[in-house]
């Protein structure tokens, strides 16, 4: 798994691989600096040689600053490394996800891909820092402490074969009894999110039915199963100081003791054994630290798992290189077209369509809510693939296609759009890049949308917030697919996008269509009869079958679901 | 000897509170104060944690003077016997010191869950009485960040800082005194240290404060266009947008990494500076030590316990000034959390209560043939003089000139007046932002009016109590709203103590119960999700059930746009029919048979009501109405 986040710091490896060599300098003073105290001790105070004392004590004063200088360096060279590193996973996460197909996103969720990107990223680069910082020093210290142990004296010594596995035993035990309670936890807290968020979407029926109370005890439920597991889960972590102690303050008895009867015996020097003890200190410090990390690895993985993920995600849809990149015409061909949704093993939810449309057609799709509509023109610009059978534009197989050029070719208005923050003109520009303030005009007039828009103080350049919040519904719509419309597409989808525009725009819109857009062929999913009647030909869906195509009037002659849909609405609906 | 081994260094500072959001807390000595009354609410917990705590690092620091005379003790040819004495203090002291960090540690860790699930509970009690439009103002993502981030980054200083700032200014404090016991002249040293130390932390946390700043500014951008983009994923591939979505998300990935490197290279810098200063007084005081024993002022045990403790002094005092950080941070968050439980809630001046009808009161205007049971209720009015009065419940509603804004100055409702007698149906139709869903918001004074007058059964609604006016009121909404738990839990919301067969009447009423019975465990199916697995014709039905179990006299329906497929829609017209048999209603209508049977149809325009009268009427005058209407016809 590491080796899959190598190249992600190899741009900073210089600070990668320095700052840690910095660290084993201050190791070395730090291991140092008993010693040379130790023989100030036994040979400078026992002899009472005040110009060894000096010159030792110098020389551990400049240590001393050479390790600050060191340590305070190589902490900057983690900081460029880590902060480096998450930039780096942070931007190969988004590219890899730009390059996701819409089954790709569909697998993972729009919050979670958040999550991912920020949260994940950020455990991740916070556990790198620390590993740069720690990772290296607590082993330098612990061997190079062990040395010295060793070469003062190896009886004494024995002691950490019986500290050293007591703590990786009780580390061991503490990380693996902690690590499930960690994702309790964490789906505790899931649910604890989820109960404030459905509160927050169900506010206005909360209040209406007037059940603040009963949320009020629902949210407790949530909040007080949250407190337990965190007891239960932290309280183990705390366990880990203790017993690191414990483990420490044992062996520097145990060193006294033993170590006091050698010093007693004369086989051991006082100062021998003031050192040992600094030593000893350090080895179990660096233990301790290291079993620090591992407590912080455990939860790292987690969200390093969740972002391999993203990483490992095979791009179903890719175009083919050296493709096709003009589409001849608009005309459309399905043959013997079935499609299932990832994950959906049960049943498919396109069978076997076939049709034709021809170059500049007009045509209507209409069916109830799962038939089968969005799916069905989705397969067009390739944001899903047919499972089976084939999907041409202008005579060739999408696949054909280079992907960029199908995509240009066929300009689709999805059912849930979202304009970006920015002004309406950069929201249109989408569409196309060099479009000239004369054709960006004309696009919103066909859309209906030139009126409101220059009732706005500023015009084009008024600046929108995120998702167009203040625009209305019907608005942001027109918005759309006038950004569509600069695409200048071969084939124009609409999938239900004039939901929330009023009957009599959508006429004129429908009615621009027809006029200004002659030789594009246009689909248009709508739930309204009205929106589709006057199409040249309409398509009926029914739960993945195609239940007829012809016009208006074929239809309402041969299709017994256009008919029955036709005289509910006619009796049915007067306004949106 | 060097290093420490008192019980605070076994922690790995970490360098302040890292990528957790925080901004720096505007009020921090109120907003600390208040925090302490969360923390302290089981006060003798506290304490006896506090004191354990305290307790616990005493020992450390008892147990390091301890080893001066052990270790002057241990000479070649001394006592075994008197070795061992002393050995086995040293480990008592230390065993207690373990044993009370332990018990302390565990203690926090309970009080620091509880004061969390407290100031959650608060804060979701609070946010349940706020009125609506705190909601309208707010994303979601910004309210419940506080339940987590800046919950936890209170957690966080409670639950590592509090006993480190404890343990750490105890050692200190301790080390102090144990230093000048044993030599006030090698104190001096230690002063001098600390005069510099300091003003390396007053130095480096002024940049450091800076920096994270900016750190959390760049975070805040780069995670709002992470929403957004991603978000909007779909029609970024659609328009073929991908490079310049990369490129805008590199720009503010590449201004986080120029800051957060500044900001993290401050947060860690005072370790090593610390630890490594720490070294070169340490060398002061060998050297001084040495010649001091040479000058026969100074025994060898006493150097080494002196060595041990200017190796214990500086790690705790970085650790002091890392956890002011995490301080900061909580306070912050505290900040943000007190300001929602400081909004104030929805006010409810309401007097006038809904009582069960008794038999013998004085009814004023009474109107006793209905028999349903909402029909055996009554409002209670009070007067000055304490005599009550009772008003039974009708279901009259009238609208007096009512003007309305959300905005200043913006008005939405113009000078409404309508009036729906009891069982009368009123529709209201009109294009999308004439204001016909205001006119709903308001009869459940989920806004309050600015001018005007709305009358419930002869009352003004400002002097009902809230809860009882929404009781009477049952509200379609055209977006069903359904909560995780089963189908039977979602009906039962509109009446909580429903019986099981009520909610079956209640679903065979409103049509629900055959898609229901289809479903795989029937009313005991679970849905989450919003009941995404739904079609929205079902989540209709469902939401006509609610308000079928609530029975309310009076319905507020906002019939929803969205069709849906012919079949469910007969059934949720036909069920909407039968709920409103009886009850006053007020619709905003897109169904013509809803319009066609309605006493009354108010065409709104811009907030104002243009037209008014039946069906016919409406057609005969060739107004807005008719322009509707024939549009449609012309088009369907």
């Amino acid at each position: 798994m590491l080796k899959k986040f190598i190249p992600y710091i190899k741009p900073y490896r210089l600070a990668a691989i320095i700052g840690p060599l910095l660290v084993f300098a201050e190791v070395v003073i730090d291991i140092l600096m008993p010693l040379m105290m130790a023989s100030i001790v036994d040979i400078g105070i026992k002899t009472s040689n005040m110009e060894y004392i000096y010159r030792h004590g110098t020389i551990m004063i400049v240590l001393a600053l050479i390790a600050l200088g060191c340590g305070a360096f190589s902490n900057r060279l983690a900081a460029i490394a880590s902060q480096g590193f998450g930039y780096q996973v942070r931007q190969g996460l988004f590219d890899k996800i730009q390059d996701f197909s819409f089954a790709n996103l569909d697998r993972f969720s729009v919050p979670s891909l958040i999550t991912r990107l920020t949260n994940d990223v950020n455990n991740l680069q916070q556990s790198v820092m620390m590993g740069l910082r720690m990772l290296v020093r607590a082993p330098f210290m612990m061997i190079l402490a062990l040395i010295m142990v060793l070469s003062i004296n190896r009886r004494l010594s024995m002691i950490f074969l019986v500290a050293i596995p007591l703590l990786a035993f009780s580390l061991y035990f503490i990380l693996t009894s902690a690590h499930p309670r960690f994702r309790v936890l964490q789906s505790k807290i899931d649910r604890m999110n989820t109960s404030v968020q459905e509160t927050l979407i169900g506010i206005r029926v909360i209040k209406s039915f007037v059940r603040a109370d009963h949320e009020k005890g629902r949210f407790k439920e949530s909040n007080d199963s949250l407190m337990k597991s965190a007891v239960h889960a932290v309280s183990l972590v705390v366990l880990n100081g203790p017993i690191m102690q414990l483990i420490m303050y044992a062996c520097i008895v145990s060193i006294l003791w033993f170590g006091g009867n050698m010093v007693i015996g004369g086989r051991l020097l006082t100062g021998q054994l003031i050192s040992f003890i600094t030593y000893v200190t350090q080895i179990l410090m660096s233990l301790n630290m290291l079993s620090m990390l591992f407590l912080m690895f455990t939860r790292a993985k987690a969200s390093a798992d969740r972002i391999l993920e993203v990483f490992d995600t095979d791009i179903d849809i890719v175009g083919k290189k050296n493709g096709i990149t003009e589409a001849a015409d608009g005309s459309i061909e399905y043959r013997n077209v079935s499609f299932r949704y990832p994950g959906n093993s049960m049943v498919d939810d396109l069978n076997q369509i076939n049709f034709r449309i021809g170059s500049g057609e007009i045509i209507g799709i209409i069916g109830s809510t799962g038939s089968g509509k969005s799916t069905l023109v989705q397969l067009l610009p390739r944001l899903y693939d047919a499972t089976e059978g084939e999907v041409l534009l202008g005579g060739r197989d999408v696949k054909d296609y280079d992907l960029e050029a199908l995509r240009n070719a066929v300009s689709m208005v999805l059912q849930k759009n979202t304009l970006f923050t920015g002004t309406i003109r950069e929201n249109l520009l989408w569409g196309d890049e060099n479009a000239t303030e004369e054709e960006i005009r004309e696009a919103c007039e066909a859309v209906q949308a030139w009126e409101f828009i220059s009732q706005l103080p500023e015009g084009l350049d008024t600046v929108l917030g995120q998702g167009g919040v203040n625009l209305s519904g019907g608005q942001k719509q027109r918005l759309c697919i006038a950004r569509a419309l600069l695409k200048r597409p071969k084939v124009l989808i609409l999938d239900d996008s004039t939901s929330a525009v009023d009957m009599a725009t959508d006429a004129k819109i429908r009615h621009a269509f027809k006029t200004g857009l002659k030789g594009t062929t246009t689909i248009i999913i709508a739930q309204r009869i009205s929106s589709i009647e006057h199409a040249d030909r309409i398509i009926v869906m029914d739960n993945g079958f195609m239940d007829g195509i012809g016009t208006h009037e074929q239809m309402l002659e041969s299709n017994s679901i256009y008919r029955e849909i036709y005289t509910t609405q006619l009796e049915g609906s007067l306004t949106a | 000897m060097s290093n420490s081994h008192a019980p605070q260094s076994q922690k790995i500072s970490m360098p302040g509170p890292g990528f957790r959001s925080f901004e720096k807390p505007k009020n921090a000595s109120r907003t600390f104060t208040r925090l302490i009354r969360y923390i302290g609410s089981n006060p003798l917990k506290l304490f006896i944690a506090v004191t354990l705590i305290i307790l616990s690092s005493l020992a450390g620091v008892l147990a390091t003077w301890y080893l001066k005379p052990l270790i002057n003790g241990i000479k070649e040819g001394a006592q075994l016997s008197s070795l061992a004495t002393s050995l086995l203090t040293m480990a008592g002291i230390y065993l207690a010191s373990v044993i009370l960090a332990y018990v302390s540690n565990l203690m926090i860790v309970k009080i620091a869950a509880g004061t969390s699930n407290c100031i959650r509970k608060e804060l979701f009690e609070h946010m349940m009485d706020l009125p609506v439009n705190y909601f309208d103002s707010r994303s979601h993502g910004e309210i419940m960040s506080r339940f987590t981030n800046d919950v936890d980054n209170i957690n966080m200083a409670l639950e590592q800082g509090l006993s480190q700032l404890i343990t750490s200014s105890v050692t200190v404090a301790g080390v102090f005194v144990m230093m000048l016991l044993l030599s006030p002249f090698l104190t001096l040293f230690v002063l001098l240290f600390l005069v510099v130390m300091l003003w390396i932390t007053k130095t480096v946390g002024k940049k450091s404060s800076l920096y994270f700043r900016s750190q959390q500014k760049s975070l805040g951008e780069l995670n709002g266009i992470i929403e957004e983009l991603i978000e909007g994923q779909k029609v970024i591939k659609v328009f073929q947008h991908e490079q310049h979505a990369r490129e805008a998300f590199r720009k503010k990935n590449e201004s986080l990494r120029q800051s957060a490197t500044e900001a993290q290279t401050f947060a860690g810098i005072l370790m090593p500076i610390m630890g490594n200063l720490s070294y070169a007084h340490y060398s002061v005081t060998v050297m001084v030590g040495a010649i001091l024993a040479i000058n026969g002022r100074m025994d060898i045990g006493t150097i080494a316990a002196f060595l041990q403790y200017t190796r214990s002094f500086s790690m705790p005092i970085t650790m002091i000034a890392n956890q002011f950080n995490t301080l900061l941070a909580a306070l912050a968050g505290a900040e943000r959390i007190f300001e929602v439980i400081d909004s104030p809630v929805e006010a409810d001046n309401g007097t006038i209560r809904l009582i069960q009808k008794k038999e013998g009161v004085n009814m004023v205007a009474g109107r006793n043939d209905e028999s349903s049971a909402l029909h055996q209720l009554a409002w209670e009015i009070e007067t000055d003089g304490g005599i009550k009065s009772y008003v039974p419940l009708a279901g009259d509603i009238r609208f007096n000139d009512v003007t309305f804004s959300y905005l200043p100055e913006k008005n939405v409702l113009k000078s409404v007046s309508f009036y729906a007698k009891p069982g009368q149906k009123v529709a209201f139709v009109g294009s999308t932002g004439a204001g016909k869903t205001t006119i709903t918001n308001l009869v459940n004074r989920f806004y309050s009016i600015d001018s005007g007058r709305i009358v419930f059964d002869g009352i003004d609604i400002t002097h009902i109590n809230k809860s009882d006016l929404r009781r009477t009121l049952g509200v379609v909404l055209q977006d069903v709203h359904l909560f995780n738990g089963t189908v039977k839990d979602n009906i039962r919301y509109g009446k909580l103590d429903a019986t099981d067969e009520e909610i079956i009447r209640a679903a065979k009423l409103a049509n629900a119960h055959s898609f229901i019975m289809k479903l795989p465990n029937g009313y005991d199916t679970v849905l989450s999700h919003d009941g995404t697995s739904l079609s929205q014709g079902q989540r209709q039905l469902l939401s006509i059930a609610r308000a079928a179990v609530a029975d309310p006299p009076v319905l507020i329906l906002d019939e929803a746009t969205s069709s849906v497929d012919t079949h469910t829609e007969k059934l949720i017209e036909a069920g909407m029919d039968k709920l409103m048999q009886g009850r006053t209603t007020l619709v905003i209508a897109h169904r013509l048979s809803t319009i066609r049977n309605a006493n009354a149809i108010m065409v709104l325009e811009h907030g104002e009501i243009i037209e008014r009268g039946s069906h016919s009427e409406l057609l005969d005058i060739c107004g807005r109405y008719y322009e509707l209407y024939t549009g449609a016809t012309e088009l369907a």
